[in-house]
């Protein structure tokens, strides 16, 4: 009878002898989920590089006047005029009126799409009949992979000429209000507006906070819930008091996600927003989006026109940014301050 | 004072029913007075169970529980794991509601009103019948509001929440070791203090009873201790079942206890029943049945 030979002696010190087998590979594993790490930050960082050179004619020849300007004009001289490409004076390249659309359709899409979105979520996760639970999670699901332009064209032919009207009524019931007047209306009132833009964009990213926030609070821990359940909390009572404060940064996460995705989305709304540069705060008008105008007049644009459009591009990549980080900020700074005692 | 008729009954059922005990050569002293006199002077009743049986998706978890628990008195559930003893316990404030699939069939009598009937709100069943469960589980928000929770939720007005706090955290002994970081999280706290958090969390609700699903099992001796101690004082004020693997505890703890275990049953299904259910002194001392008998002297089974 075959005896099986220890693989080393006992006797044989730690520092000598062969390695696992295992080593090997692990040294591969590790090598190459660094690499795929490293490669998000050199692929971010060449976008970054390559976009504010070729934007650079933009941001040298205008300065700050380019990001705090709100008259956005375009005009260069032709192909083939001795100043081809060149900015004919008195045109404007501010992005401010840009920046604010992008940020007032996001921030109206997030307002719709966040309540929207949570409902959705604890629908499919406690407050639902269990049989229709995942069906629900499913559709949803199968939702967020419609193409934004499919959204956008129903936008355009479907929603926007119906919904004038409901935008009609609104704005005379809001008409003898203070602020409130300012706000609810248009001028014109259509209905390629920003509120139209916002409505599309809150379509397209409940399902993806929907989605997320789902896994969120299907982490909450079950001793958690029965902890407030035990104390005779009600249902909403168990969702705010145990589920809220276990899922609120992953919640928040889901939703700067989506609102990512409503500040960088492009076609969709470059078909409803009605494509007018101002800055107002009348949801029932035209008005554009730094992503959106982008996919406007990309086309036909050159010269400092093009270096433009590029710069837009990293102003939104910025502007993004700074959202992600201060949503961050909010978020540990409350939790720094439990951890503190204050 | 002689045992009354219904105490003779009992003597005579065990002495019927336990034959394999004097077998076994366990004199079984049955009828000691003294027992029965303190046990069933005016005990005011909390709880009446009868025929409790329990499903899970159709499967039976436990079956045949017979029970009465007193007030201000601590009754615990002992018996080896799977024999159903937190399924019942989970049965006294409904927290099987919210578990799929779990059915409740039986009476059990809250003050004798039937705790399942169709006019009874799970959630005020459990502003009365409070839980702490076996691993502490406070919520992750600083202690203050761990313990303002409840009485948040039971409409207590903002002003009155110093007050209610500190009157619970107090009963809980856990005040003067938290007082000056009432704003830090809970989660920061040992596990013996955020097991005694939890439990000024349920006081601070001023329930009937507490139930206490095996709560110190996650706990080393001293906070252990601690926990029983406390246990000592709040049975003046409130009823507590427990549920416990810690035969020890058991007896330092209990007036009453209830010895379950997991037999097959007819369907070849292991299946919780309750054996015997006496006063603490009598199932360690003198057990009636020979299946308790076997388990608090070790002999498992």
């Amino acid at each position: 009878m075959a005896t099986i030979a220890p693989e080393r002696p006992r006797s044989q010190k730690l520092s000598e002898g062969p390695k696992p087998p295992g080593r090997e590979r692990d040294r591969v594993f590790r090598w190459v989920t660094f690499a795929a790490g490293v490669l998000v930050l050199v692929i971010l960082a060449l976008i970054f590089v390559s976009t504010v050179a070729q934007s650079w004619d933009w941001f040298s020849t205008r300065g700050l006047s380019t990001v705090f300007s709100s008259r956005w004009s375009p005009k260069v001289y032709p192909v083939g005029t001795p100043k081809a490409g060149q900015a004919v004076p008195g045109t404007g390249f501010g992005a401010w009126a840009l920046i604010f659309g992008t940020l007032y359709t996001s921030l109206v899409a997030i307002i719709l799409a966040v309540p929207l979105s949570v409902g959705i979520a604890l629908f499919t996760t406690d407050v639902g009949p269990r049989w229709l639970r995942n069906p629900v999670g499913y559709i949803i699901d199968l939702l967020a992979v419609v193409p934004s332009v499919v959204f956008g064209l129903w936008g355009v032919f479907v929603l926007a000429t119906p919904i004038r009207n409901v935008y009609q009524s609104i704005a005379d019931f809001f008409a003898p209000i203070p602020v409130l007047n300012k706000v609810f209306t248009g001028n014109p009132l259509l209905g390629t507006s920003v509120m139209t833009a916002g409505l599309i964009l809150a379509i397209m990213i409940t399902p993806i906070i929907t989605s997320l926030t789902r896994e969120v609070l299907a982490t909450v821990p079950i001793a958690q819930k029965e902890g407030a359940l035990a104390l005779g909390a009600t249902r909403w009572e168990m969702i705010r008091g145990a589920v809220f404060p276990h899922s609120r940064s992953g919640i928040v996460a889901s939703v700067m996600i989506g609102l990512g995705r409503a500040m960088g989305e492009t076609i969709a709304v470059a078909l409803v927003i009605g494509a007018a540069i101002r800055v107002s705060p009348a949801l029932f008008s035209p008005n554009n989006t730094l992503a959106a105008i982008i996919a406007q007049n990309f086309g036909e644009a050159q010269g400092i026109q093009r270096s433009a459009l590029i710069g837009l591009g990293v102003v939104l990549f910025i502007i993004t940014l700074l959202v992600n980080v201060m949503a961050r900020a909010v978020l540990s700074r409350g939790e720094r301050r439990l951890e503190a005692g204050k | 004072m002689q045992p009354t008729a219904s105490q003779t009954d009992i003597v005579e059922s065990v002495s019927i029913d336990t034959p394999s005990g004097v077998e076994n050569g366990i004199h079984l002293e049955v009828g000691n007075p003294e027992i029965f006199q303190r046990d069933d002077a005016a005990r005011e009743l909390v709880f009446d169970i009868e025929k409790l049986k329990i499903l899970y998706s159709g499967v039976v978890a436990v079956a045949d529980v017979d029970l009465d628990i007193a007030a201000r008195e601590v009754t615990a559930f002992i018996g080896p794991s799977g024999c159903g003893k937190t399924t019942v316990l989970r049965s006294l404030n409904r927290m099987h509601d919210t578990t799929p699939g779990a059915v409740v069939h039986g009476k059990i009598l809250y003050h004798g009103e039937d705790l399942y009937g169709s006019r009874i709100d799970a959630a005020e069943v459990r502003r009365r019948i409070g839980m702490v469960f076996q691993k502490p589980n406070p919520f992750p928000k600083s202690i203050f509001d761990n313990v303002a929770y409840g009485p948040k939720i039971n409409g207590k007005k903002r002003k009155d929440l110093d007050d209610l706090v500190e009157h619970a955290l107090t009963r809980a002994a856990l005040w003067d070791e938290v007082k000056d970081k009432l704003k830090r999280s809970a989660l920061a706290l040992s596990g013996g203090q955020q097991q005694r958090l939890c439990i000024a969390r349920a006081i601070a609700v001023e329930p009937d009873v507490i139930l206490m699903d095996e709560p110190c099992s996650a706990l080393d001796p001293i906070a252990t201790a601690r926990i029983e101690d406390l246990m000592a004082e709040l049975k003046r004020e409130f009823t507590i079942v427990i549920v416990t693997h810690n035969m020890q505890q058991a007896s330092r703890v209990a007036d009453r206890t209830a010895f379950f275990t997991a037999e097959l049953n007819d369907a070849g299904k292991r299946q919780g029943i309750l054996v015997e259910y006496d006063s603490t002194n009598k199932i360690f001392t003198q057990p009636s049945d020979p299946r308790t008998e076997g388990y608090i002297t070790g002999r498992f089974g």
